[in-house]
């Protein structure tokens, strides 16, 4: 347990070195998520104030499109100099590699979230400080079931062909539990009278969702990684 | 073809040709009339759907993890079906929700279920034809992940509304309703059952002629 730990804090620390040293998918993340963030404000914002409660599904369109941009990213570095195929040639457990490479990825997301939530909070009247602790429960919870999924078929698909069209298109369906309890979850928070319970139903159904996908990738990452 | 897919086909097939007179002489529902026979044919293409999904399912994770090469030839065949009866199952609903409810959709649980399941198989199938080399593992991947999804997707949406009529209802069909649909679902049944065991067979046909050439290119 302790070596599981061990291996996966590795990995965690390889890749933020990595990137510290090439800021290429913060820098390329965070900026699409702008731009996407920004599309929406032009199509959806009349006069100065949004059409209906969109804040919620476009805060939660803006994180699964540049979570998507950023898993393919990770793991393509990875595929160009073959570092993946070292990083399963290592003597470690691949459960721990997958662990790591999770928490990397939530790191990163959690710092393009910190940038979004702000920018759909001004840019489409959002209370975003109505209640901090159920919104950021709302969006953990959300993004690792998102991530977690993600890692898995990002790590998957990094031999297939045509990899880029793929990651989105296996992604989507398996995620849309995710994207149903995390808008819905935002918009109850964002609604004139903030419907609390609501939102915890909500964090509560991510939670298992993540309980049950994180524990299901742990176990299928072994078998599908071996070639 | 084995004798058993053959005898299953003609079955099958001897089954659904004289089905339309049967369902014609079904009496008429009373609130929603001709309307209702739709049901005859799309509620055995839902369970049947609902089948193979489960079948690719228990195949893929068996072939992940028990190293079973075979069970993959099940699963694809498995999923292509799923993707068959979902169409079947997607396009018969609508047809009865225009008439009954008065409009194509309703994002209820049960039809959202459906659709994202039967988009899971499409994506799996996508990923088998265009994934290369590997693909099969990733496949398997995806199928049991979408079908631990299934409870997860059901719930999420359940939160809304839900209009779809309950299958409770089935088992207390008067008989003359009850005949014809257990005679359209065991019709549906035996087809699928020969189309599933085909395609698992071709498939395991295939992967033994990959191996041959493989060994040949070896020697």
């Amino acid at each position: 347990m302790k070596d599981f730990f061990r291996v996966a804090w590795l990995v965690v620390r390889k890749d933020l070195m990595v990137e510290a040293r090439s800021l290429e998918v913060v820098s390329t993340t965070l900026f699409f998520a702008l731009t996407v963030v920004l599309v929406f404000a032009f199509g959806l914002v009349r006069e100065g104030t949004p059409v209906g409660d969109v804040s919620a599904a476009i805060l939660w369109i803006a994180t699964a499109f540049s979570g998507t941009l950023a898993l393919g990213r990770t793991f393509e570095r990875e595929r160009q100099a073959d570092t993946l195929r070292a990083l399963m040639l290592a003597p470690a457990d691949r459960p721990a590699i997958y662990a790591g490479k999770l928490a990397g990825m939530l790191l990163l997301m959690a710092l393009v979230e910190m940038v979004l939530v702000p920018l759909v909070g001004l840019l489409f009247q959002a209370p975003i400080l109505g209640h901090p602790v159920h919104l950021a429960a709302l969006l953990l919870a959300g993004t690792t079931g998102f991530a977690a999924v993600g890692t898995l078929f990002a790590a998957m698909l990094v031999r297939a062909r045509s990899r880029d069209v793929m990651l989105p298109i296996l992604l989507y369906p398996i995620t849309v539990p995710v994207m149903i309890a995390g808008v819905r979850g935002t918009a109850a928070l964002f609604q004139g009278t903030p419907d609390e319970a609501l939102a915890r139903f909500w964090i509560a159904l991510l939670v298992f969702f993540d309980v049950v996908f994180v524990t299901l990738a742990l176990w299928t990452f072994e078998p599908v990684m071996t070639e | 073809m084995t004798k058993l897919n053959q005898i299953e086909l003609a079955l099958a097939g001897a089954m659904l040709a004289v089905a339309p007179w049967i369902i014609d002489a079904a009496p008429y529902e009373a609130t929603m009339g001709l309307v209702q026979k739709i049901f005859y044919f799309h509620m055995p293409a839902a369970w049947l759907f609902l089948l193979a999904a489960i079948i690719a399912g228990t195949a893929s994770a068996m072939f992940l993890f028990g190293k079973k090469r075979d069970m993959d030839g099940w699963a694809l065949a498995a999923a292509e079906l799923a993707v068959v009866f979902g169409i079947i199952t997607l396009v018969t609903g609508p047809l009865w929700a225009r008439k009954a409810w008065g409009i194509w959709w309703v994002w209820d649980a049960r039809l959202t279920s459906s659709l994202i399941l039967w988009m899971i198989f499409v994506a799996y199938l996508l990923l088998r034809r265009y994934g290369g080399p590997g693909a099969d593992k990733l496949g398997a991947g995806m199928a049991l992940f979408g079908l631990a999804n299934v409870p997860f997707i059901f719930v999420s949406v359940n939160v809304w509304r839900t209009l779809h009529p309950q299958t409770s209802v089935v088992p207390t069909l008067p008989v003359q309703m009850g005949g014809p649909l257990w005679f359209c679902i065991t019709a549906f049944f035996l087809l699928f059952l020969a189309l599933l065991g085909m395609r698992a067979r071709l498939e395991r046909q295939r992967v033994r002629i990959e191996d041959l050439y493989l060994a040949e290119d070896e020697a």
